[in-house]
């Protein structure tokens, strides 16, 4: 009796994360699609100007979505191999005193509010950015060094956690056969964690294309199409960050269907990983 | 012993104001809001159980819900049209300047307002092209929506176009920050919270200040309105209330924050 009460309640909860899902989609898509309808598929995504409050204006998002592009892959270019090289070094080489020394370090970055990400950005970074390369300094590349960092927690440990349920008898395995330490790291561990390393890189992936508030601070928010690291650019959730509280009618519409690109471009990036991953399970 | 008098006073306050107005809303442009939540604020304190809603909701939200009775008073920061006018009673309450801010070691003074939108659409995008030394120029410039940003576009554009390079901030302060940082840099802020950090040029020869701003010298800058419906009494509260906000104390809260006294 007891066992299926707290099923009972434990069903409910579930359920009410998935209303949760179904309310917040209901409405992003009923504020937003009016305006899609209005301007047209073609027009909302492929119009490089946006001007929502212009006596004709004009909502073209193709900068903002360019600008996600540019200031996410940035982040995967610098944070990826950086994460993975701190959690190989973690999880095979480091010494126990080190490592035990370094894993809550890692974990501490996950727990800095992104406002400071956001502002040692704009105080250190952007000006060193413009001092040395040019540009306006508040840019692409400011935003993508400081992101690589904000997600190195989230890639560390989930692909820490899949290296460590690698069986100790393929390790052994590969030594006994007289491969080295780096050919056993190469060969044989990172291709059996695959499928978790790959998991990690997506949900890296998906902290930083949402990430909001550091990035306003740090990337300028300019609204033309970024042609170099060094260009200011905005991203989908900048702009929705940026102007949401002063947006009325159809500017706070075109808002809200720019959050459903957002939330589509999610739903792809997750659909993507999961079947990579399945079939990464499956061949192996 | 304490606690009862306290309490007794309260229940006192109360009772007196019961048959009073106790309550208004007060709704509009987000430029004027922090100003008449500050003086509500103020006038809250002086008036213990009356109680003024300050909703920040842009202009034309404010003169809409004014006319149609759902706030007592609405603000505004941008001028009446036509047809609002006819059905408007309006109080200029206080004038807010916009001026044009560089970095401190820019060796620019003085631009004229056809070089400001040259720069600002992007048509000049060198320093040395308004007599300045040779360096690309960084805009800054406020997100679509907010007040600054169509002041700015209505006073000095003309309805041209910022260039899309623009760098956009959410705030004054976040302009005058990246403007004091950057030396290529220029942007546009209240003259209320121009300081040190920043240098603000003269327009066709008139330097942003409060007092040009009043002669009309200086003639960048917007009227912030209180708007009630016409031939309408104002109830008490709210008469009170723009009382308090058109006094010698309100308008010098106001000069304190920044804004051009009309008083």
């Amino acid at each position: 009796m007891k066992e299926r009460i707290i099923g009972l309640v434990l069903a409910i909860t579930a359920l009410a994360a998935l209303l949760a899902l179904a309310l917040i989609t209901f409405f992003i898509f009923q504020a937003g699609l009016p305006l899609i309808a209005k301007v047209g598929l073609p027009g909302f995504l492929f119009n490089t100007t946006w001007n929502p409050t212009a006596k004709e204006p004009s909502f073209g998002i193709l900068p903002m979505i360019v600008g996600s592009l540019w200031v996410t892959l940035g982040a995967m270019v610098i944070g990826v191999p950086l994460g993975l090289a701190v959690t190989i070094f973690l999880v095979d080489l480091a010494p126990e005193r080190v490592s035990a020394f370094m894993r809550p370090a890692v974990q501490l970055l996950a727990g800095i509010p992104s406002v400071v990400y956001g502002f040692i950005g704009l105080t250190l970074l952007a000006p060193l950015v413009r001092n040395t390369l040019g540009g306006p300094g508040l840019s692409v590349l400011t935003g993508a060094i400081v992101l690589g960092i904000m997600i190195l927690p989230t890639i560390i440990s989930i692909s820490e956690d899949a290296i460590r349920s690698v069986p100790p008898a393929l390790r052994q395995g590969a030594l006994a056969l007289g491969a080295t330490r780096w050919q056993v790291i190469k060969d044989i561990v990172i291709p059996a964690a695959r499928s978790g390393i790959i998991a990690s890189i997506v949900l890296g992936m998906g902290r930083a294309l949402g990430e909001t508030m550091a990035v306003i601070m740090m990337i300028g928010n300019s609204l033309q199409l970024p042609t170099s690291v060094l260009d200011s650019a905005t991203t989908l959730t900048s702009n929705i960050g940026l102007e949401m509280a002063y947006a009325s009618g159809a500017h706070r519409q075109a808002l809200f269907a720019t959050g459903i690109v957002l939330f589509i471009i999610i739903m792809v990036l997750n659909g993507t990983t999961t079947a990579l991953v399945r079939r990464g399970l499956v061949r192996r | 012993m304490c606690a009862a008098g306290v309490i007794l006073l309260v229940l006192a306050a109360c009772g007196d104001s019961g048959s009073a107005t106790r309550h208004i809303n007060v709704s509009g442009s987000t430029s004027v809001s922090p100003f008449a939540e500050h003086l509500a604020e103020l006038y809250q304190k002086q008036h213990a159980g009356k109680s003024i809603n300050v909703q920040s909701l842009g202009s034309s939200a404010g003169i809409q819900a004014a006319a149609e009775g759902v706030a007592e008073i609405g603000m505004s920061s941008r001028e009446l049209k036509t047809e609002e006018a006819e059905r408007l009673e309006q109080r200029i309450i206080a004038r807010d300047g916009l001026a044009i801010i560089v970095h401190p070691n820019n060796p620019i003074q003085n631009l004229t307002q056809a070089q400001v939108q040259n720069l600002f659409s992007g048509n000049i995008a060198n320093w040395k092209d308004v007599g300045g030394n040779d360096h690309r120029i960084t805009l800054v410039v406020r997100e679509a929506g907010s007040g600054t940003f169509s002041a700015f576009e209505e006073l000095m554009m003309k309805g041209i176009p910022n260039a899309p390079s623009a760098l956009r901030q959410g705030s004054n302060g976040a302009i005058r920050q990246v403007v004091a940082e950057d030396p290529n840099a220029i942007g546009y802020i209240s003259i209320g919270i121009v300081d040190k950090t920043v240098k603000a040029l003269s327009i066709d020869g008139a330097q942003p200040s409060i007092e040009n701003v009043r002669n009309d010298t200086y003639r960048f800058a917007r009227n912030f309105l209180f708007v009630w419906p016409k031939g309408k009494q104002l109830n008490p509260l709210a008469q009170d209330y723009v009382d308090y906000v058109m006094s010698d104390e309100g308008q010098d809260e106001l000069e304190r924050l920044g804004l051009v006294r009309v008083k």
